[in-house]
């Protein structure tokens, strides 16, 4: 079953067309990846997923129902959250009031068996659970970031640069992160510059340039693609 | 010397209410709301009004007052200021200003330019403390600041709606992911600082008890200056640049020149923003990318 369906999708900034009718669809239990080159659309299409952007045409529709005309701020109540790009933490509030603030959307009573599991996940997190989160490293927000997002419980969790700005040793990490929360139910959109480590990742991939989708395929596939290498791969 | 200290504490802890309201609204909504100072005099009516008209008692008028400056600042965001969410920072300042005459010519024409006795709404005994007398109306503003102080401290620290309040004022975008109603969360700031209004209005007429309804544009203005040299956005910092302010302005007054003392102030208020840009306590956001 499609768990989130895209459908002919045009956002627009202004007078520019930054999305240009691209389709995909999620499946219940995939990781799938959107790659791209700089300014290709993959943020866009995340933000307008996510509510925070009002496309012009198409349809987006998660489990089922359309999330076009929702706010944003109930959208995280269905089961999707957005790790944004740059992570966007709350940099003045601690570590735990992150968190807190993941949670929301939900019933004040079920928050901190959340925190707790958070912190197995990010051990790092709960050595620094009363620091401003301001002063983390980037890894370490990174990881706030991601655990910020899982605080809602989400089944679609959509991930747009996680890698951006890291050591390659922590890029790893991250990625390790992606498949372990995948193998224990969560479903993943990933969004990547990193077009090798999210392709090695990923059930299935799509390519976005200029606006359009032009290629999709496995992992796999798109890892051998004699154009998807010379573009993204470096060779 | 100690009497114009306790004068100065209170006309300061008047002007740190205020600010609360201006800092508030400015984290929040990252606007300068210029019309903050005739919700003030708006308060200073109502609970005039309803001892002087109605014949209700001390308490009852203040939350009367209290209670229409709050729908009132509501009133005011969703009108004046929430179509213009997404307009440029001077055509929301404009705004502003507009509100801010609208107001004071309205109170014009319902109670005229005359001022009215504002009536003493705290009927407690001084203090006499050897030779000096405490009024009780500076007792009560300086226990009223405190309470307040403590109690807005403790709700954005402590509660989730608070903690939302100062997600907010960081980055909308990233609440509204969270779940968190930002439209909702500007309106309650407005409220909070609108009641505020109302509370400052009341110690201020009780202080100075001649209202007209261009009594909130003054102290307006300086307390949004005390916002600035706190450090605008920051609770604490509304709280130190009002009670400073109140200090400099009356020993300024009582040593200097009574005629100077608004330039004094102000005078310090240039001196603060150029050595620390960011006001006493104003934050300085250290990012990493």
């Amino acid at each position: 079953m499609s768990m989130l369906s895209v459908e002919n999708l045009h956002v627009y900034y202004g007078s520019i067309h930054a999305i240009k009718g691209i389709s995909f669809e999620v499946n219940e239990g995939e990781i799938v990846t959107l790659i791209g080159a700089n300014g290709a659309g993959k943020s866009t299409t995340l933000n307008t997923v996510a509510g925070l952007l009002k496309p012009k045409n198409g349809s987006v529709q998660f489990e089922e129902n359309s999330l076009l005309g929702i706010p944003v701020h109930k959208i995280v109540g269905k089961g999707m959250a957005l790790c944004p790009e740059g992570r966007r933490i709350f940099l003045q509030l601690t570590v735990q009031e992150n968190l807190e603030m993941g949670a929301y959307s939900r019933p004040g009573s079920e928050i901190e068996a959340s925190i707790e599991e958070i912190y197995q996940r990010f051990p790092r997190l709960k050595e620094r659970h009363k620091q401003i989160a301001g002063t983390l490293s980037g890894g370490e927000q990174q990881m706030l970031a991601m655990g910020r997002a899982l605080m809602s419980k989400p089944k679609l969790m959509m991930l747009d640069e996680p890698s951006m700005g890291l050591a390659p040793i922590l890029v790893e990490q991250i990625f390790d992160i992606i498949k372990e929360l995948n193998e224990a139910g969560t479903t993943i959109l990933l969004v990547e510059q990193n077009a090798q480590m999210a392709l090695s990742v990923a059930h299935r991939g799509y390519v976005l340039e200029t606006g359009r989708i032009v290629t999709t395929g496995t992992g796999a596939e798109l890892l051998e693609d004699d154009a998807v290498r010379k573009a993204y791969l470096g060779g | 010397m100690l009497t114009y200290l306790i004068n100065g504490i209170s006309l300061g802890s008047v002007y740190a209410i205020i600010a609360l309201g201006y800092t508030m609204v400015y984290g929040i909504a990252k606007m300068l709301n210029f019309a903050h100072g005739d919700v003030i005099m708006v308060g200073g009516y109502m609970a005039f009004c309803a001892t002087s008209y109605l014949g209700w008692p001390a308490i009852p008028s203040v939350l009367f007052s209290v209670l229409v400056c709050t729908v009132l600042g509501i009133v005011i965001e969703r009108l004046a200021y929430k179509p213009l969410r997404n307009a440029s920072s001077l055509a929301v300042l404009i705004t502003a200003i507009g509100v801010s005459y609208f107001l004071q010519n309205t109170a014009l024409l319902i109670w005229s330019s005359n001022p009215k006795a504002f009536p003493n709404l705290v009927s407690l005994p001084n203090l006499s403390v050897g030779s000096i007398q405490i009024s009780s109306v500076a007792m009560v503003t300086v226990a009223a600041c405190i309470i307040i102080m403590v109690g807005l401290t403790l709700f954005t620290d402590k509660t989730k709606m608070g903690k939302a309040m100062r997600a907010v004022s960081e980055d909308k975008g990233a609440a509204q992911l969270m779940g968190i109603n930002v439209n909702g969360t500007i309106s309650l700031t407005f409220a909070i600082g609108s009641g505020l209004a109302a509370i400052a209005g009341v110690l201020l007429c009780s202080a100075y008890p001649t209202l007209m309804p261009t009594t909130g544009a003054m102290p307006g203005i300086k307390a949004f200056t005390a916002a600035v040299f706190g450090g605008i956005g920051s609770i604490p910092g509304a709280m130190l640049g009002g009670i400073l302010l109140g200090l400099i302005e009356i020993f300024g007054k009582a040593y200097i020149s009574t005629q100077l003392s608004d330039a004094i102030v102000f005078a310090v208020l240039i001196i603060v923003l150029i050595v620390k840009p960011t006001g006493l306590l104003g934050k300085k956001v250290n990012e990493k990318v």
